[in-house]
């Protein structure tokens, strides 16, 4: 066990070297004058600018070991902002963690309960409709979810997290709430989408185990069939691969972030690929990484600790 | 000898047909795709390509449906119809084309990968992990923002972040037939790995692919189209993320301007369904195990 922890994490730790490595070099690659792009519009000695050049003319080798040193430096200014890219990342992180759990909770309480609805009485009718429904769902950009949303129940808010001149505690945190309905359903219907279609998979995949035969010869009703034994077994697969599917979700919430004026780290992205604000992007693209990895160790790690049969060495 | 062969080919071919004409959702979707394919194909004829000019607009911009403009006009006044046909054209050929360049890696990782095994396996699979794990859109969009906006760019950006999938999947169906008897044979009569590879494990592992093929198509259309929507598609080829671009960007949903903000929704979720319909359905009759067996 200790090993395949240890392996895990070095793992971890590997990819996101790699994506530090990817991050810098990458945008080297940029083309431009990238201290041009900087200092667009603002009043600058020429004196400073030349000592901005000098940096830039040092040895690749030599500014990547800095920048490998702390890549969460907060010394770096946004081009746009003109405030360090991490302070403003600091204020835009809760608002995304909000949205994107409030609709991943949503998508997978329901998506669960319509996998198990449908892939227990496969081929049924219901099992039909709610096939149907989800390829639909999944086919559907969830951007273009929003827009729809937006102009079909106009007396809800199309933007932003809260209404100008909404003050105390209880009265903001309704008013966020409110806010919230169009944004967290327009994320959770491409979700239930997926995570019906993970549950339905993995219980049809447990389906023809031996165990429920025994469970039903035991004189087990069907009911406490399915719900003892065939559901916390299917269970298992769905929950690592709702955690693994973070990626996926940031994807959404960059789009429907920037759709509904959402103050988080998707509006952020979209805002910062105009111009573009290459050193926020670039911490953008990093967090996002590092959220993904982090979430993905955790999913490794949790299955093995709940599944005994996932072999640890 | 070759008669026979084309023989069994043949009626390989009928079997398969019979197979995947038995699941009905995949002939509509096989309807669809038809469909959509020759509007791409006959764009031009349907719909002039000067509507797509913004100086030669002469509607009014935003206009409601009418005779002239089944589904109205644009913020520049051009016909919404018009965008939506040359569109097809353009998200069709940035989903089969960046899904090649997906297809030709993936293929070449994983063959590579589960043919020599060992050291080889466990790098290039640890990449492919790694690109895995990388969120898929903030690395689209890092990409396409250093590479700048043009079709060409659009298409290596997806192709490019979308073949770990396909390399995993080519590297697991390589590993089961390495060991096949018949591999076995190729090696004692002395054929090298070039053409154990090209020769007997392409040819078995691109069934499995071929079905992977078709639902990477539509992942990479949805790419596409979010990219556009964020303002990184090329602007002189307007496909449908672009024309909801537009539409957001010129307040289309708070005026109510349906017409512009419905169809190219609408199209890029009938495309995308019907590829996912075809590939499932592939996927059952190509590789039996998935089948939900009674």
């Amino acid at each position: 066990m200790r090993g395949y922890v240890l392996k895990k994490v070095g793992w971890s730790i590997g990819t996101l070297l790699f994506v530090v490595v990817f991050n810098f070099f990458l945008f080297r690659l940029l083309p431009g004058d990238p201290i041009g792009l900087y200092t667009r519009g603002r009043n600058m000695s020429p004196e400073q600018l030349i000592r901005l050049r000098q940096q830039l003319n040092r040895p690749v080798g030599e500014q990547f070991v800095e920048y490998l040193a702390n890549p969460f430096a907060s010394a770096i200014n946004s081009t746009r902002f003109n405030r360090p890219v991490w302070e403003i990342i600091g204020e835009r992180v809760w608002p995304t963690v909000l949205l994107v759990g409030a609709a991943v909770l949503a998508a997978a309480l329901a998506g669960v309960w319509l996998g198990i609805r449908s892939g227990w009485r496969r081929g049924s009718r219901f099992d039909r409709i709610t096939t149907g429904t989800t390829n639909t769902l999944y086919a559907m950009p969830e951007f273009w979810v929003g827009m729809m949303l937006i102009m079909w129940l106009p007396f809800f808010p199309s933007g932003g997290i809260n209404s100008v001149g909404v003050s105390g505690f209880l009265a903001t945190a309704v008013d966020t709430l409110w806010h919230m309905v169009l944004p967290v359903t327009a994320l959770a219907v491409v979700y239930l989408a997926e995570y019906t279609s993970i549950m339905r998979a993995s219980l049809v995949d447990e389906l023809r185990q031996d165990y429920l035969t025994l469970a039903r010869a035991k004189g087990l009703r069907e009911d406490l069939v399915r719900r003892r034994h065939a559901v916390p077994n299917a269970l298992l697969p769905t929950m690592t691969l709702i955690f693994l599917n973070l990626g996926f979700v940031i994807g959404g919430a960059i789009t429907v972030e920037y759709v509904f004026s959402w103050p988080g780290l998707g509006l952020l992205t979209a805002e910062a690929l105009r111009g573009p604000d290459i050193p926020l992007l670039q911490a953008v693209f990093l967090l996002f990484s590092l959220g993904v990895i982090v979430f993905t160790l955790v999913a490794d790690l949790l299955y093995a600790v709940l599944d005994p049969r996932v072999s640890t060495r | 000898m070759t008669a026979i062969a084309w023989q069994r080919r043949r009626a390989t071919a009928a079997r398969f047909w019979a197979d995947f004409r038995s699941h009905r959702s995949a002939l509509v979707g096989l309807g669809i795709l038809l469909f959509f394919g020759l509007v791409a194909v006959f764009a031009s004829v349907l719909a002039d390509p000067a509507g797509l000019d913004v100086t030669k607009a002469t509607a009014p911009a935003h206009a409601a449906p009418s005779a002239g403009y089944w589904l109205g006009t644009d913020q520049n006044g051009r016909s919404v119809l018009t965008l939506l046909i040359h569109g097809t054209r353009v998200s069709l050929i940035v989903g089969l084309a960046a899904t090649a360049i997906a297809i030709v890696i993936g293929t070449v990782v994983g063959v590579m990968a589960g043919f020599y095994g060992g050291w080889a396996r466990s790098t290039l699979m640890g990449f492919t992990d790694w690109f895995l794990v990388i969120p898929f859109l903030p690395l689209a969009i890092v990409m396409a923002t250093v590479l700048g906006a043009s079709l060409l760019n659009i298409v290596i950006v997806i192709g490019v972040t979308s073949w770990p999938g396909t390399a995993r999947l080519v590297c697991a169906q390589t590993l089961s037939v390495r060991e096949r008897p018949y591999l076995e044979r190729a090696r004692a009569l002395g054929g090298g790995d070039w053409h154990q590879m090209t020769r007997h494990i392409l040819p078995n592992v691109m069934p499995l692919v071929l079905a992977h093929v078709v639902l990477t198509v539509s992942v990479a259309i949805l790419s596409e189209t979010t990219l556009s929507f964020l303002g990184l598609g090329d602007p002189t080829r307007p496909s449908w993320g672009y024309i909801l671009d537009n539409a957001y960007g010129t307040g289309a949903m708070s005026n109510g301007e349906w017409w512009f903000v419905l169809p190219p929704g609408l199209c890029v979720v009938l495309v995308v369904l019907a590829f996912t319909l075809v590939g499932r359905a592939l996927e059952v009759v190509l590789n039996p195990r998935l089948r939900e067996g009674p």
